[in-house]
């Protein structure tokens, strides 16, 4: 297991200044670690964090976009890996943060905790590669040469909390934030 | 309402009138033929195809983010399916969300709240409810309608509903 914090500013490092769509916990983290106006977090339905992620990489074709769904976002929605394998975008880097809890709900374990296998289900969908990850050496040695390949690529990163970011939901959604991420991407 | 037919050519002309390029659909036998049909064959649309509606919502706020427009076409069971979605992206974030409708099962020439399908009736009623603005496309009399709905989500930024009361003809 790697623990979040850790694992998102090794991440940052490989995507300076991509689209990055992220939700719950890996977005409290995500913004502290890579403050950009290229971050969004207004997903507004749990599950269509992915949907946001290929809508702005048909959008954005020449900008790679990075979705950090957690695990029991995706759960909600594991429809959209089909869609996602079936659209193709070549510039689509799914992670799932796969903690096996609803952790910002209370800390229940989600369906199928230490059952389910999201790179499986990512494949079998049709992304063109899929990644695990529970090892932080491993991650930072690779992931570089991960975000190098075409999409849709899935990764799946075996996560513990680390560092406690703040959970300011009213800082994490505010207007601005999402009014300057469209600003940015039409630069 | 009075009796005639709806044609799916001239819905489609609207559609294109209005600069949106890109249709997510999931497939209704309501608008099968008159509108996805010829849809998937048009050079000029980019078509994607969801699993289920609700996926579409994020799709197109993606999409609109970077200036794309873009229609969702699918039954009102996937309507009613979506509603916290259309709510949690359209209405909470202000998108221009257009959604064009098929009312499976309408009686043609009977107003939708007035249906006896009670999953027809409800449709207007939730409308109404969220605040979302729509129109109901039931002869060719009503395609006058489609532009300014449409451009009323983008002028205003907020999602539309365009009911599609009756089959669309092909031609």
């Amino acid at each position: 297991m790697m623990k979040r914090d850790e694992c998102l500013q090794i991440l940052a490092r490989h995507a300076p200044d991509d689209i990055v769509v992220s939700v719950f916990s890996a977005a409290f983290d995500w913004v502290k670690i890579r403050p950009h106006a290229l971050n969004f977090t207004h997903v507004g339905a749990m599950g269509l964090a992915a949907s946001y992620g290929l809508g702005l990489a048909l959008g954005r074709p020449n900008r790679k976009v990075l979705v950090l769904d957690g695990d029991g976002s995706l759960l909600m929605s594991l429809n959209t890996l089909v869609t996602i394998g079936s659209v193709a975008p070549r510039n689509f880097y799914h992670f799932v943060c796969k903690n096996g809890t609803y952790e910002v709900n209370g800390g229940h374990p989600i369906p199928g905790a230490g059952i389910v296998d999201f790179a499986a289900h990512a494949r079998a969908a049709g992304y063109r590669n899929t990644y695990v990850f529970d090892d932080l050496a491993q991650f930072e040695n690779e992931i570089g040469a991960v975000l190098e390949q075409e999409g849709p690529i899935f990764v799946t990163l075996k996560l513990v909390p680390g560092a406690e970011a703040e959970h300011d939901y009213a800082k994490l959604y505010a207007e601005e934030n999402r009014l300057a991420f469209k600003r940015a991407l039409a630069e | 309402m009075t009796d005639g037919s709806l044609s799916g050519s001239a819905i489609i002309r609207s559609i294109k009138q209005c600069g949106i390029g890109t249709i997510v659909a999931v497939p209704d036998i309501h608008t099968s033929d008159g509108l996805l049909h010829p849809i998937s064959v048009d050079d000029e649309f980019r078509l994607i195809r969801v699993c289920r509606e609700d996926e579409a919502l994020g799709v197109m706020s993606g999409l609109t983010y970077c200036d794309v427009r873009s229609l969702l076409l699918m039954q009102h069971t996937g309507l009613l399916d979506s509603i916290n979605a259309i709510r949690g992206v359209s209405v909470r974030y202000h998108m221009p969300t257009c959604m064009m409708v098929g009312l499976l099962s309408k009686e043609p020439g009977v107003p939708p709240s007035h249906s006896n399908h009670y999953d027809v009736r409800i449709v207007e009623p939730i409308l109404v409810a969220m605040g979302i603005h729509y129109v109901v496309l039931e002869t060719d009399a009503d395609l006058p309608k489609i532009v300014p709905c449409i451009e009323r989500a983008y002028e205003r930024s907020e999602p539309v509903v365009l009911l599609v009361g009756r089959r669309p003809v092909a031609q």
